[in-house]
């Protein structure tokens, strides 16, 4: 096991009183001294500061922008040309077989594509990015942190230091200057809330983090309460929703293959997988990603198997406590047959069949400033 | 009150024990939103896993810390299971049982010994 590394706001964590876990090779807040519970419900009900600087930033450009989108479109299924300037989306890389090999955040910044990816897997994605894009310059941005500002209380904090992000709508990008620093900013997130992702040089991380602290109603959340805020939200978990073994269409992700790369769109396929995921488009996949309600009060985790009388029909992904919605929460794969909202099924929890419905997703609406 | 290495305190209340979890356990676990009791005139064995706490982060288990029968559990804690972060010594007591032999207790840490081992 090689040695953590550590973010540019490491000791501002342990200063804030943060119990640090590995994760992704990161030393990481988990939670601060509330606790995931209350923190879940700050950043509902105020705003939170989420430490995400362990997840990769990485340039990509070519001759043009729309060379770059072009090259681009050769790995992921969504409409990079059709992506305007100043806009975001997001976007998925996939593997011949169909499966998605990570998620992320692409965004057309004029002159080049910047893309968020996940921790876990961003030497993978930029192996995988200069592999295959060879008339591309892949650049990993290194000398930055990445904060993500999230909830009611996010568009105040954050105008209050830099006055034009409170005219960005959701998935709008833009470079603003704070104290003569180049913010990255976006209007975007993954916990269902309204709020920003902002890159930030590593130099100023510190000195920023703290001026949004300083903001009435903003707190430091921790790991913890950003996975139970995305999973209210509906949203997947790259490594237990969503791996190599799961389509988009499975995976209930065809919003993010935009018209133009379906069928009989401009640029049909053309993306890794697109015979499969296309055709599972057309005629429906095997299994469906579904929410799914415990009736109890037992929360039902990742890995727990899902019945239909005697018939294993599907496994949860993942699972646990909803602060917000006060029940337990899951979502997870069944067969198409069960996927239908409503269904009643069953779970086996320490040996012993319990019931839960399937039901739709965001558990709860998203806030999201369109 | 003596405490056994899961974290537990037994009290002595008569001819009954008393069992919970220390303070330090329902910090370690967090917010907890689940708990499962055994039924009352269970018998048990040293060691079973008896009691299913789930906290927002995981589950865990409660094991018998003597061999005795279970004879009341607290089923507000099924009601409101937070209520183990906000007196895990007092009204967040688990189930009081009848023990077999009560020199048993004595394979069991008193206070000082405990607080050594989570140092």
């Amino acid at each position: 096991m090689s040695e953590l590394k550590r973010t540019p706001l490491y000791d501002l964590h342990v200063s804030l009183g943060a119990k640090m876990v590995p994760f992704a090779g990161y030393d990481m807040p988990v939670q601060y001294a509330p606790g995931v519970m209350k923190e879940h419900i700050h950043t509902r009900t105020a705003a939170g500061v989420f430490d995400v600087s362990h997840m990769g930033q990485v340039r990509v450009e070519a001759g043009s922008i729309e060379a770059a989108a072009t090259a681009l479109e050769r790995l992921v299924p969504a409409s990079i040309l059709g992506l305007a300037e100043g806009r975001q989306r997001y976007g998925l890389f996939t593997n011949d077989a169909g499966g998605i090999l990570d998620d992320l955040m692409i965004a057309n910044r004029g002159d080049h594509l910047f893309l968020v990816v996940n921790a876990a897997m961003k030497d993978q994605d930029i192996r995988h990015l200069q592999t295959n894009l060879t008339d591309c310059k892949i650049t990993p941005i290194t000398d930055r942190a990445l904060l993500a500002l999230q909830g009611p209380g996010a568009e105040t904090a954050l105008a209050a230091l830099v006055p034009a992000a409170g005219k960005m709508r959701f998935m709008d990008v833009a470079v603003l200057s704070w104290h003569g620093a180049e913010l990255w900013v976006s209007r975007s997130g993954y916990s269902g809330e309204d709020g920003f992702e902002i890159s930030v040089p590593e130099t100023e991380a510190v000195t920023f983090a703290n001026a949004l602290l300083d903001q009435p109603d903003v707190e430091p959340i921790g790991l913890g309460a950003r996975d139970s805020l995305r999973l209210e939200a509906g949203l997947c978990l790259y490594g237990s929703d969503i791996d190599t073994t799961t389509s988009p269409i499975e995976a209930g992700l065809e919003w993010a293959i935009q018209k133009a790369r379906r069928t009989s769109g401009a640029r049909e396929g053309g993306f890794p997988g697109a015979t499969r995921i296309l055709d599972e488009m057309e005629n429906g996949a095997a299994r469906r990603r579904v929410g799914l309600l415990p009736e109890g009060r037992a929360p039902m985790r990742a890995g727990t198997e899902i019945f239909n009388g005697d018939t294993h029909v599907g496994t949860v992904t993942s699972g646990g406590f909803g602060p917000s919605l006060e029940c337990p929460i899951s979502m997870g794969y069944v067969t198409s047959d069960c996927a239908t909202l409503g269904t009643n099924l069953e779970a086996e929890v320490r040996g012993k069949r319990m019931p839960l419905m399937v039901t739709g997703l965001p558990f709860r609406p998203s806030t999201y400033k369109r | 009150m003596k405490y056994t290495e899961e974290h537990e305190w037994l009290r002595v209340d008569d001819d009954l024990i008393v069992v919970g979890i220390t303070s330090h356990a329902a910090e370690q676990l967090g917010d907890v939103v689940f708990v499962e009791l055994p039924e009352a005139e269970t018998k048990v064995a040293k060691g079973d896993d008896i009691v299913v706490i789930e906290s927002v982060k995981a589950a865990s288990d409660i094991t018998a810390p003597l061999d005795g029968e279970i004879v009341e559990v607290n089923d507000a804690l099924t009601d409101n299971p937070g209520l183990v972060n906000e007196d895990p010594l007092g009204t967040a007591w688990f189930f009081k049982m009848k023990v077999d032999d009560m020199g048993q207790l004595d394979d069991h840490m008193d206070e000082d010994a405990y607080n050594d081992m989570i140092g």
